[in-house]
């Protein structure tokens, strides 16, 4: 039970976009399209859930006052297999999101994990936090991308939604992901004051 | 003529391709430190000298160590590097120099390490092609120049138009980054203009 409480709190009630507010460049770069935010999901997650695992493994052992910079050399590393990876089997992906990939390394979210769970917990908590944190990171995404793709680019998974309607570019670019993220925390903060 | 280039590069990283407001690096220090003027300008003056130095170590580093090896993959994993001990150092001079203003920054220097916008600039020289342009060095750090003043400007706009939210009357559900992120919407929207300039 312990186990299953430690995944799902990533998803609502800890949702590292929605409630914590951080790792709000790839979220507000990235959701352009469903797709796109998707990989970046997996991408995201196999980073946070690997750094998670190496960290709480060496926890005992590191000194405390050197902990960052070796924290970030873990998560350098795994940013640096996705980005082969990507590199190597999804080239369209790798090209579509850009920069994006290796800034990964500086998601706050993922040290933000290392720092605050996964140095002070075992091995399958932490990897569990990182697998649910990493869940709540992508259901905030994928909502996001799929407003502002439909809305924006009038598509969703590369197909045209209403035939000959002129969609709102402004929803793809900069703005729309700035109002869709601000409407959407407005919405959550009506549904937790109506809760409590 | 190499003036004009360089200019086009500092003009169009500062409005054209505003760091925060329309490529959106940098979002977490711009949410974060923008509740007042003054440490917004001294975020700003940080970040910016940070980026120019980061655009000259990381162009060197990539130029003359990692190409001539053939190890090009480990850019992430060295640039980071660089960054973190280029911050560490800010740090450590700041606070020898004048402890006023180390007392002013706080927790917002070591905060920079985390700032995608700087590991940003660095990667996006890489990218923009400035390794084999002939004045790539110079053209890399007013890259990383204007990207430090575009991400002030934005950083101490939105300071100041929420110095005054404070006191407006916001729904209370709508109160804090909701409304917060409903401005830097619009402000981007104002930014949308500028892509309009030909250089």
């Amino acid at each position: 039970m312990n186990y299953w409480s430690e995944f799902k709190k990533g998803i609502w009630a800890k949702n590292p976009i929605l409630v914590i507010g951080i790792g709000m460049c790839p979220t507000l770069a990235v959701s352009t399209s469903v797709s796109n935010a998707f990989w970046m999901t997996l991408a995201t997650t196999f980073v946070l859930t690997g750094s998670n695992l190496i960290v709480s493994l060496v926890k005992g052992f590191v000194p405390d006052h050197i902990r960052m910079p070796i924290f970030i050399s873990i998560i350098a590393t795994f940013v640096t297999v996705v980005e082969l990876m990507l590199n190597a089997f999804q080239p369209g992906v790798f090209k579509a999101l850009g920069i994006f990939i290796p800034l990964i390394v500086v998601n706050c979210i993922i040290l933000g994990r290392a720092e605050e769970f996964a140095s002070k917990n075992g091995i399958i908590t932490s990897m569990l936090d990182g697998l649910g944190m990493g869940l709540g990171f992508g259901l905030t995404l994928s909502a996001l991308a799929f407003v502002r793709e439909s809305l924006g680019a009038n598509k969703l998974f590369g197909l045209t939604l209403i035939p000959g309607m002129q969609p709102s570019t402004a929803m793809i670019l900069a703005p729309g992901a700035f109002f869709t993220l601000g409407l959407m925390l407005w919405g959550m903060n009506v549904i937790n004051s109506r809760k409590g | 003529m190499e003036i004009k280039i360089l200019l086009g590069i500092l003009i169009s990283t500062i409005f054209i391709n505003n760091y925060v407001l329309s490529q959106m690096l940098g979002l977490c220090p711009f949410l974060g430190v923008s509740k007042k003027l003054d440490s917004a300008l001294g975020m700003g003056l940080a970040v910016i000298f940070v980026m120019v130095m980061a655009s000259f170590f990381t162009y060197l580093i990539y130029k003359f160590i990692l190409i001539p090896y053939d190890i090009v993959y480990l850019s992430t994993i060295s640039f980071i590097l660089v960054i973190a001990a280029l911050v560490q150092l800010v740090e450590m001079v700041i606070q020898k120099v004048s402890p006023s203003l180390y007392q002013a920054l706080g927790i917002f220097l070591p905060l920079i390490t985390t700032n995608c916008a700087v590991l940003g600039v660095a990667l996006l020289n890489i990218n923009s092609g400035f390794i084999t342009s002939k004045m790539g060095l110079l053209e890399s750090m007013v890259q990383g120049l204007g990207a430090g003043l575009g991400f002030t400007l934005a950083l101490l706009l939105m300071a100041g138009i929420r110095e005054r939210l404070e006191l407006a009357d916001i729904p209370k559900n709508l109160k804090g980054l909701p409304i917060t992120f409903i401005t830097a919407g619009l402000l981007a929207l104002a930014f949308l203009g500028f892509s309009g300039m030909k250089i």
